[in-house]
C-alpha cells in the first residue's frame, strides 16, 4: 500500500465546500444546506474528517460512492442524517464482504458533495478527492464511470427504518435507475445510496480527481473576495479557469416539470457592457444551452453557472426570478465528458438539444 | 368607523378612518411603556377629531414589539420543543441553527419523539404516544411554561402534532402549545423555527394585548381590538395573542396596505423611505406578495407568512459622503433633526441633499447653499440608481407597473423612474402604516400538496379549506374573495404532484349593529 497523505479538512473548508459545490451545482444539485448543518453539528462535537488524494489508493483499494437521493422538498422535512448514509455504505461491505478504503462523491455538485463527509465522518474513513461527475447532471448515466462503461450494480439503498434494499444487478443504467427509484419512493422519495463500488484503479483512471479540493477552492475564492470587498464572480473566474459570458438581468422564467425533472427557459436582458444584448438559458434541473441574440453560446458539459452579479452567491434553476442581477459564467468541464465518448452521455443531444457541442474553451 | 394604530420604534401613528376617508391622523412619540403612548395617541385623535368612543366599530393595532423583542433578545421565555419524527430528521435537532446568544435564552429542553408522515400522508412510523407522556412530564417538572411541537410534514398532515397536543395538555393543563403546522410551511427546520419563536413570545403577546386592551377600555372605547398581520389582514386579538409571529412585518405590510389604499391602485409596488431604511415591496390585488422563501428574524430561519420586502440603507437621515461617494448605510436616524446640515448639525445627510436641490424644504434651506452643486448632483444619481435598482428587482415581470411612494422620506424618491408607469404620492402618506392598519380585513390561507388532481380541481380544494379557515378567523362568509392563487409543479413526486397555495379574504364580522 503506498504512503498515503490524509490531509485533515478544516470546519473553515466544508463552508466553503458547499458555497463552492453549490456553484459547481450549475443551477441544480440541491441545496447543500441541511448536509452542511450536518457537519457543523459534527465537527462541533469534535470529528475531522480527512481528505485523501486519490494518487494514494492502492489498485486493489475499495471506494465507496455515495449519494443522496430523492426528491429536494422531501429533504426539507426528512431532513439528511449521517447516519444513514453511513449504513448505505455498511450495508455494501457486508454484501460485498470487503471494508472500503475510502469514500467519495458520486457528484461534486450540490447537496451531494458533502454526503461522503457525513458518512467518512460516521465511519472514521477518508473522503477521496473526486467525484464522477465534475459538477450536476440529471441522470445516473451521466457519470465518469458510465462513460468507461464500469458496472453500475451492486447498489444499496438505506432508508431510516429499518429497510434496506440491495440491487444486486441490474441490466443496464436506465435499469438500475429505475429499480433504484422505485424503491425511493416506496421509502418516502428518499433515501441514502452507495452506489456500485469502484476499485482504487477504476477511481484513478475513470474518476474525475481533484474535485472536492476544486469546490473547496472556488468557496475560497468567494469568502476571500467578499471579505475584502472584492468581486466575488471575478475571483471564480480567476480561480477555476472561467470565462465571463453575459451579465445581465432576469426578465422571465418558464417553469415545468417533465419525467421527474424541472425543465424551462430562462431570458435575460443585458446591462452594462451587455446592454441590448439578450441571453437565453435552457435548463434541465441544470443549466443545459445557453444562447446570446439567439446564437448557441455555451451547452453542456461546459458548466454554465449563474451567479448574483454582488454576492457571486449561485443561483439555483428554482430559485431563479425576474429582477435578479446576475452574471452568466462557463467554467471548463472535465475533460473526461467532452469526448466522443463523453459527449453521448452528456453532450447537447443527451439533453435533445439538436447541437454539435462546442465548447467555450476551444 | 375605525381606528388604525400602528406602534413604530420611532412613532406611534393614529388615524380615524370613516368608511374610505381618513377623518383625522395623529403621530406622536412611542413611549417606552408602550400603553402610555397608545392612550396618548387614542385621546390625540379622538379629541381633535370630535368622534364619539361609542362610534369607534373596530381598533385595529399593529406594532413591531414582537420582532424587537427576538432581536434585542429580550421579554422571551423559555421554551420546551417537541420533535415528531424520529427515525426521520434525527440529526438535525431543534435549535440546530440558531445564534448562540438566542438559543441560550429559549431552548428550555429537547424531547424527539417517533412520528410523523411522509409527503404523499403515510405515517413514517406511529407516534409514540408514551414518548410524549414522558416528555409532558418532565415538562411538568422542569416548570416551563411554553411548549412547540413540530412533526415532519405535518403541513400535510397535521393529526401527530394534535394528538401530542392532547397529551401535554393532559399532563400539563397550564402549559401553552404552539402546533408547527398552524404557523408554517414545508420545510421542517423553517417552521418549527416559526413554532419556537411564537412559543418564546406568548408571555410577552398576552401582557401586551391585555395593555393594548387596558388602553382601550382607559380611553372609553367599546369595541373590539384586532392585531394586524404579516399578510395585511387582522386578526382578533384574543386569537392574535397566540400567534406573536404573524405580527413579525405588521409594521412594512401596514404601509403597504396603507399605499394601496390611499392611491386606490391593487397592483402596484411601493417605496417606503423612513429616516434609516427603504423597504420595498409589491402589491398583488392590494395585498403584499408573499415572500416564498426563507427570510431572517433574529438570526433564524423562518419560512411562513411574511411579505416579500427588499429593504436597503437609505433614508433621509443616511450619511453622504463624498470621496469616494457614498449615500448610507449609516444614518443619523433619529438624530435628523439634529445633526443634519438644514437643522443646524455638522453632517451631510440624504435629506440635505434633497433640500439643496429644491426637492423638498425642511429646516434652513440657506445652512445647504453652499453645497457643490456637482456633489448634490452625483449624490441624487446614487440615490436614484439604488431606489431604480431596488424597485425593478421587485417587479414581478418586466411590463411597467405604477410606483406608490409613502414614509417621511419620499422625497427622495425620483418623479420619473425607468420601468415605472407613474410615481404615486398620495396624502397622508405620513401614516400609511396606520391607514392600512385601520382598513385590514380577515384571511385564510392554505399551502399544501394536492395528488392526482386536476390543477382546478386542486385549486378548489385548497380555496374551501381556506375559506374555512378565514371564516374560523373571523371572516364575514358573505364577503369572501380570493386573492391569490398559486401552484408548482413538484418535480421527482410520483402522480400529478401540484403544490397549491390559495388565499382568500373577507370583512371583520361586525361585532357591532350600525
Amino acid at each position: 500500500m503506498p504512503v498515503s497523505t490524509l490531509r485533515p479538512v478544516s470546519s473553515e473548508e466544508i463552508e466553503a465546500l458547499a458555497i463552492g459545490a453549490w456553484i459547481l451545482g450549475t443551477g441544480g444539485g440541491g441545496s447543500p444546506y441541511y448536509a452542511l448543518l450536518n457537519m457543523r453539528t459534527l465537527y462541533r462535537d469534535g470529528t475531522v474528517v480527512s481528505l485523501m488524494d486519490a494518487r494514494d489508493l492502492d489498485d486493489d483499494d475499495l471506494v465507496a460512492v455515495v449519494s443522496n437521493m430523492g426528491a429536494p422538498l422531501v429533504g426539507q422535512e426528512r431532513l439528511t442524517d449521517p447516519a444513514t448514509i453511513a449504513r448505505a455504505v455498511r450495508m455494501m461491505e457486508e454484501h460485498l464482504g470487503r471494508e472500503f478504503r475510502a469514500i467519495m462523491s458520486v457528484e461534486i455538485g450540490g447537496g451531494n458533495a458533502i454526503q461522503p463527509f457525513m458518512a467518512a465522518a460516521l465511519l472514521g474513513k477518508p473522503v477521496v478527492d473526486a467525484d464522477a461527475m465534475g459538477r450536476a447532471f440529471p441522470e445516473a448515466q451521466m457519470t465518469s464511470f458510465a462513460i468507461h462503461d464500469l458496472p453500475m450494480f451492486p447498489l444499496t439503498l438505506a432508508d431510516v427504518r429499518d429497510n434496506e434494499v440491495i440491487v444486486t444487478r441490474a441490466a443496464s443504467w436506465k435499469w438500475m435507475e429505475r429499480l433504484s427509484r422505485k424503491v425511493c419512493v416506496e421509502v418516502g422519495s428518499i433515501a441514502a445510496t452507495c452506489k456500485a463500488p469502484r476499485t482504487g484503479r477504476e477511481v484513478k483512471e475513470c474518476g474525475i480527481l481533484g474535485t472536492t479540493t476544486k469546490a473547496i477552492r472556488l468557496g475560497q475564492a468567494v469568502q476571500e473576495a467578499r471579505r475584502q470587498h472584492r468581486d466575488p464572480v471575478a475571483a471564480v473566474l480567476q480561480t477555476e479557469g472561467g470565462r465571463l459570458l453575459f451579465s445581465g438581468k432576469v426578465q422571465d422564467v418558464e417553469r415545468r416539470t417533465t419525467e421527474g425533472f424541472l425543465r424551462g427557459i430562462a431570458r435575460l436582458d443585458g446591462l452594462d457592457q451587455d446592454r441590448g444584448r439578450r441571453f437565453t438559458l435552457a435548463f434541465q434541473n441544470e443549466f443545459a444551452v445557453g444562447w446570446l441574440d439567439g446564437e448557441p453560446c455555451v451547452m453542456t458539459p461546459d458548466l454554465i453557472c449563474v451567479l448574483d452579479s454582488i454576492s457571486g452567491e449561485a443561483i439555483g434553476t428554482e430559485t431563479l426570478r425576474y429582477g435578479q442581477r446576475v452574471r452568466v459564467v462557463a467554467l471548463p468541464a472535465p475533460p473526461i465528458l467532452t469526448t466522443p465518448k463523453g459527449l453521448t452521455h452528456v453532450g447537447p443531444r443527451a439533453f435533445g438539444y439538436d447541437l454539435d457541442f462546442v465548447s467555450v474553451f476551444s | 368607523m375605525r381606528i388604525g394604530i400602528d406602534v413604530g420604534g420611532t412613532n406611534t401613528d393614529a388615524v380615524v378612518l370613516d368608511g374610505a376617508t381618513v377623518v383625522h391622523a395623529v403621530k406622536t412619540p412611542t413611549t417606552a411603556d408602550v400603553m402610555g403612548g397608545i392612550m396618548r395617541a387614542l385621546r390625540d385623535v379622538l379629541d381633535t377629531s370630535g368622534v364619539a368612543t361609542g362610534a369607534i366599530d373596530a381598533v385595529m393595532i399593529g406594532t413591531t414589539h414582537f420582532t424587537n423583542a427576538v432581536i434585542q433578545r429580550r421579554d422571551l421565555t423559555p421554551v420546551a420543543a417537541i420533535r415528531i419524527g424520529l427515525p426521520a430528521s434525527a440529526s438535525l435537532r431543534p435549535f440546530v441553527d440558531w445564534p448562540d446568544d438566542l438559543a441560550a435564552i429559549v431552548r428550555g429542553a429537547i424531547f424527539m419523539v417517533e412520528g410523523g408522515h411522509e409527503y404523499d400522508g403515510r405515517p413514517i412510523v406511529p407516534l409514540d404516544v408514551a414518548a410524549v407522556r414522558r416528555a409532558a412530564r418532565q415538562i411538568r417538572e422542569s416548570g416551563i411554561r411554553s411548549v412547540a411541537i413540530a412533526s415532519v410534514f405535518s403541513p400535510l398532515n397535521a393529526a401527530c402534532e394534535i394528538a401530542a397536543a392532547e397529551v401535554v395538555r393532559d399532563e400539563c393543563p397550564d402549559v401553552a402549545i404552539t402546533l408547527s403546522h398552524e404557523l408554517g410551511r414545508i420545510g421542517l427546520l423553517e417552521r418549527e423555527n416559526v413554532a419556537l419563536l411564537n412559543a418564546a413570545l406568548l408571555d410577552l403577546a398576552r401582557r401586551t394585548t391585555r395593555a393594548f386592551t387596558d388602553a382601550l377600555r382607559g380611553s372609553g372605547i367599546p369595541a373590539p381590538l384586532y392585531l394586524t398581520q404579516n399578510d395585511g389582514t387582522v386578526t382578533i386579538a384574543s386569537v392574535a395573542e397566540t400567534f406573536p409571529v404573524f405580527a413579525f412585518a405588521s409594521g412594512p405590510t401596514n404601509s403597504m396596505r396603507g399605499a394601496a389604499f390611499l392611491s386606490k391602485l391593487a397592483d402596484a409596488l411601493v417605496i417606503d423611505v423612513g429616516g434609516t431604511t427603504t423597504d420595498v415591496g409589491c402589491l398583488r390585488h392590494g395585498f403584499p406578495r408573499e415572500a416564498n422563501n426563507v427570510v431572517h428574524v433574529g438570526g433564524v430561519r423562518t419560512l411562513f407568512r411574511m411579505p416579500d420586502l427588499l429593504s436597503l440603507g437609505l433614508g433621509g437621515g443616511s450619511l453622504v459622503t463624498e470621496e469616494p461617494l457614498s449615500v448610507g448605510p449609516v444614518s443619523v436616524g433619529y438624530g435628523l433633526t439634529e445633526r443634519a446640515l438644514v437643522f443646524g448639525g455638522g453632517e451631510l445627510t440624504a435629506t440635505d441633499v434633497a433640500v439643496a436641490a429644491g426637492l423638498v424644504d425642511l429646516g434652513d434651506r440657506r445652512r445647504v447653499a453652499s453645497l457643490p452643486a456637482g456633489l448634490v448632483k452625483k449624490a441624487l444619481a446614487r440615490i436614484r440608481a439604488m431606489i431604480d435598482e431596488s424597485v425593478d428587482r421587485m417587479k414581478p415581470d418586466a411590463s411597467e407597473m405604477p410606483l406608490v411612494a409613502v414614509g417621511g422620506g419620499s422625497f427622495l424618491v425620483p418623479p420619473a423612474l425607468d420601468g415605472i408607469s407613474d410615481v404615486v404620492l398620495v396624502p397622508h402618506h405620513a401614516v400609511a402604516n396606520a391607514v392600512g392598519a385601520a382598513i385590514a380585513q380577515v384571511s385564510g390561507e392554505v399551502d399544501q400538496i394536492f395528488q392526482d388532481l386536476t390543477r382546478d380541481e386542486a385549486i378548489a380544494e385548497a380555496r374551501r379549506l381556506a375559506e374555512d379557515r378565514a371564516v374560523r378567523a373571523g371572516a364575514d362568509p358573505a364577503t369572501l374573495n380570493v386573492v391569490e392563487v398559486e401552484d408548482l409543479p413538484i418535480s421527482y413526486l410520483p402522480g400529478n404532484s401540484l403544490r397549491t397555495r390559495v388565499r382568500v379574504v373577507g370583512d371583520v364580522t361586525s361585532h357591532r349593529s350600525r
